[in-house]
C-alpha cells in the first residue's frame, strides 16, 4: 500500500475536465510519474503524480473536495 | 432613495475597501462569505456577517441565487459586487434589481452591451470612440480583404469571425504575405468551424495599455484622468500607474473625453474603465473594451485626485447626483500601484497560499496598503492570489519609483511567499525608469532570467 498525498491545498480534481473520465480506476496499472489527479490552488491546476509504482487502489477524497497539503488523495496496492 | 444596508458580495481586499468606505458613509454594512472566509478580514470589520456557501467559488461567490437570496434575507437594500466574480454577470445584476435591491453599478443592460465584443465595439464607434481599424465584420472576398488592409495600413491580423481565443490568427506583413496568408487562414477556419469568414484588424506593435477611470450618475459623466497598465504577466497587470507617462496632453485630453462621451452615451452609473490600447509610434489610441466595475488598480487614481471613488460608486448608486463637476477633478503628481500576490516569482509563480507571520507595512504619508491580513491568518487556497497593493504617491514619476523601492524595503510579510521581490527588481529596472515598456514587455524580461534572488533582493 502507498498513499499519494496532496502537494498543495485546494480543491482536488478526479478528472483532468468535467466531461472526461477519472485520470486512474481501480485495478489501473500505476507508474511513477502518472499524474492521478489534479489540485487547484489560487486558479492554477497542479498536477498530482505518483511517486511510486503500482496497483491503483482508489481514490480517497471526493472529486471536487477541498483538501490540504499532506492529505491522502488516492491509494496504490 | 439613498442605501441603508449594503450587501458586500465579495472577498479580500476589496470586501475590507467597500466596507471602510460605506462605513465612511454611515451605512450598516452585511459580508458575504464562504465557509472558507469566515475569518477573513471584511468579516471582522463589517456590522454583520453571512455565509453563502461552501468555500468553491461556483458554490458561494458565483452562486446568484445563494447570493441575492443572503441579501435579501439579511434586509440590504443594495448589493456591492466588487471586482471579479459576479461584479460583471448581467443575470445576477438583473437578480438583484428585480429582488428589489440596488446594484451598485450600472444597469444590466449596460453590463451585457459593454460584455459583448461586438456591441461594445459598434457603442464606442457610435459614441465617436476610435476603435481599432478593421474589416468591421466577416469578409469573405480576398480583393476586398486586399483593399481594406490597403486602407488601414500593415501589418495585418488575420483571424478566423467564427473562431476565437487566437486560434488562427496569421499577421501578414504586406500584400503578398495577405495574399498567401488570407486563403489559408479560410481553409483552416472552414476546417475548424465550418465557417470560412475571415476579418481583418489592423496590428499594434509594442502597445502600453492606457485606460480611464469614468464615474456616472445615469445621466452626466466625468473623467478621472488615465492609468499606464502595461506592465503585464499573462495578461494581468502587475504594475500600475497614475498618469500615464509621456502622453502628449491632447492626446490624454482626447483619450479621456472620449471616455466620457461613451460613458455618457451608455448612460453610465457608477464607476466604470474605458481601456485603450495605445501607439506610442504613432501617437495613437484604440478602444479596447469598457469594464462596468471597480478596478483592482482605482488606489492609483484616488491618490492622484484625492477622490473616494468606492464611496462615490455607492452615493451615485443610491440615487445621489453626481457631486463633482470635471473641473473639480485635478491631477496631482504621480502615483504606482504593485499588487501583492501570494505567489513565489522564483519559481514560476507558483501559489503560496500559507500562515500569514509578521506583517509590518510601512506607514508614512503617500504610501497606502489595500489588503486583508493580519498576523496568523491563514490564506485559503481557494481564490486569487492577490493579497493586497501596495500604492505610492509623489511629485513626479522618479519619485514615486524611489519611494515605491524604499517602500518595499520596509514592507515585511513574513510566513508567505510573495510577489515582492518581482516588484523590487521592477523597481530597480532602467527600462521601468526610462518608461521603455509595453503591454509584451514583462514576460520576455522575465524569460531572460531578470528576476533572480540577486535582483529581487530577497534577504
Amino acid at each position: 500500500m502507498a498513499d499519494i498525498q496532496s502537494p498543495v491545498p485546494g480543491t482536488f480534481y478526479q478528472r483532468p475536465s468535467p466531461e472526461d473520465a477519472a485520470f486512474k480506476s481501480e485495478g489501473d496499472a500505476v507508474a511513477v510519474g502518472d499524474t492521478i489527479g489534479l489540485v487547484e490552488v489560487m486558479k492554477s491546476f497542479i498536477e498530482v503524480q505518483a511517486e511510486a509504482a503500482g496497483t491503483f487502489a482508489g481514490y480517497s477524497v471526493e472529486n471536487e473536495a477541498a483538501v490540504s497539503a499532506g492529505d491522502v488523495l488516492a491509494t496504490l496496492k | 432613495m439613498s442605501i441603508q444596508r449594503l450587501f458586500i458580495a465579495n472577498r479580500g481586499e476589496i470586501a475590507v475597501r467597500i466596507v471602510r468606505a460605506a462605513k465612511s458613509l454611515g451605512i450598516h454594512t452585511i459580508q458575504a462569505h464562504s465557509e472558507a472566509d469566515a475569518e477573513m478580514l471584511a468579516v471582522r470589520m463589517a456590522d454583520e456577517a453571512v455565509c453563502i456557501g461552501p468555500a468553491q467559488a461556483a458554490k458561494s461567490y458565483l452562486n446568484v441565487y445563494a447570493v441575492v437570496k443572503a441579501a435579501k434575507d439579511a434586509g440590504a437594500d443594495a448589493v456591492h459586487p466588487g471586482y471579479g466574480f459576479l461584479a460583471e454577470s448581467p443575470r445576477f445584476a438583473r437578480a438583484v434589481t428585480e429582488a428589489g435591491m440596488i446594484f451598485v453599478g450600472p444597469s444590466a443592460d449596460t453590463i451585457q452591451s459593454m460584455g459583448d465584443k461586438v456591441s461594445a465595439r459598434q457603442a464606442a464607434d457610435t459614441a465617436g470612440v476610435p476603435v481599432v481599424p478593421g474589416s468591421d465584420g466577416r469578409i469573405d472576398d480576398m480583393d476586398e480583404a486586399a483593399e481594406i488592409a490597403d486602407r488601414i495600413g500593415y501589418p495585418v491580423m488575420i483571424k478566423a469571425s467564427a473562431g476565437g481565443g487566437g486560434r488562427g490568427i496569421r499577421i501578414a506583413e504586406n500584400a503578398e504575405e495577405l495574399a498567401k496568408f488570407a486563403p489559408q487562414a479560410r481553409q483552416e477556419a472552414q476546417a475548424a468551424f465550418g465557417d470560412g469568414g475571415i476579418y481583418i484588424e489592423k496590428v499594434i506593435r509594442e502597445p502600453r495599455h492606457i485606460e480611464v477611470q469614468i464615474l456616472g450618475d445615469g445621466t452626466r459623466a466625468v473623467h478621472c484622468f488615465e492609468r499606464e497598465c502595461s506592465l503585464q504577466r499573462r495578461r494581468q497587470k502587475v504594475w500600475e500607474e497614475a498618469p500615464a507617462f509621456d502622453l502628449p496632453e491632447g492626446t490624454r485630453e482626447a483619450m479621456c473625453n472620449s471616455a466620457v462621451d461613451l460613458a455618457e452615451a451608455v448612460e453610465y452609473c457608477g464607476a466604470g474603465t474605458v481601456e485603450y490600447l495605445y501607439d506610442p509610434r504613432a501617437d495613437r489610441f484604440y478602444f479596447i473594451e469598457m469594464n462596468t466595475r471597480i478596478q483592482v488598480e482605482h488606489p492609483v487614481t484616488e491618490m492622484i485626485t484625492g477622490l473616494d471613488l468606492v464611496a462615490l460608486m455607492i452615493r451615485v448608486c443610491g440615487g445621489e447626483a453626481l457631486p463633482i463637476t470635471q473641473d473639480q477633478i485635478k491631477l496631482n503628481g504621480h502615483a504606482i500601484e504593485v499588487r501583492l500576490n501570494a505567489e513565489d516569482p522564483l519559481k514560476k509563480f507558483m501559489p503560496f497560499p500559507g500562515v500569514v507571520g509578521t506583517l509590518s507595512l510601512p506607514e508614512s504619508d503617500g504610501i497606502r496598503v489595500d489588503h486583508f491580513l493580519y498576523e496568523g491568518y491563514q490564506i485559503p487556497p481557494f481564490y486569487d492570489s492577490l493579497i493586497g497593493k501596495l500604492i505610492v504617491h509623489a511629485d513626479t514619476r522618479e519619485d514615486a519609483i524611489d519611494k515605491m523601492a524604499t517602500a518595499l524595503d520596509t514592507l515585511e510579510i513574513s510566513g508567505l511567499k510573495t510577489t515582492i521581490p518581482l516588484h523590487k527588481a521592477l523597481a530597480k529596472s532602467p527600462e521601468v525608469r526610462a518608461g521603455r515598456i509595453h503591454t509584451q514587455w514583462l514576460e520576455p524580461w522575465l524569460d531572460a532570467g531578470n528576476l533572480t534572488s540577486g535582483t529581487g533582493g530577497a534577504s
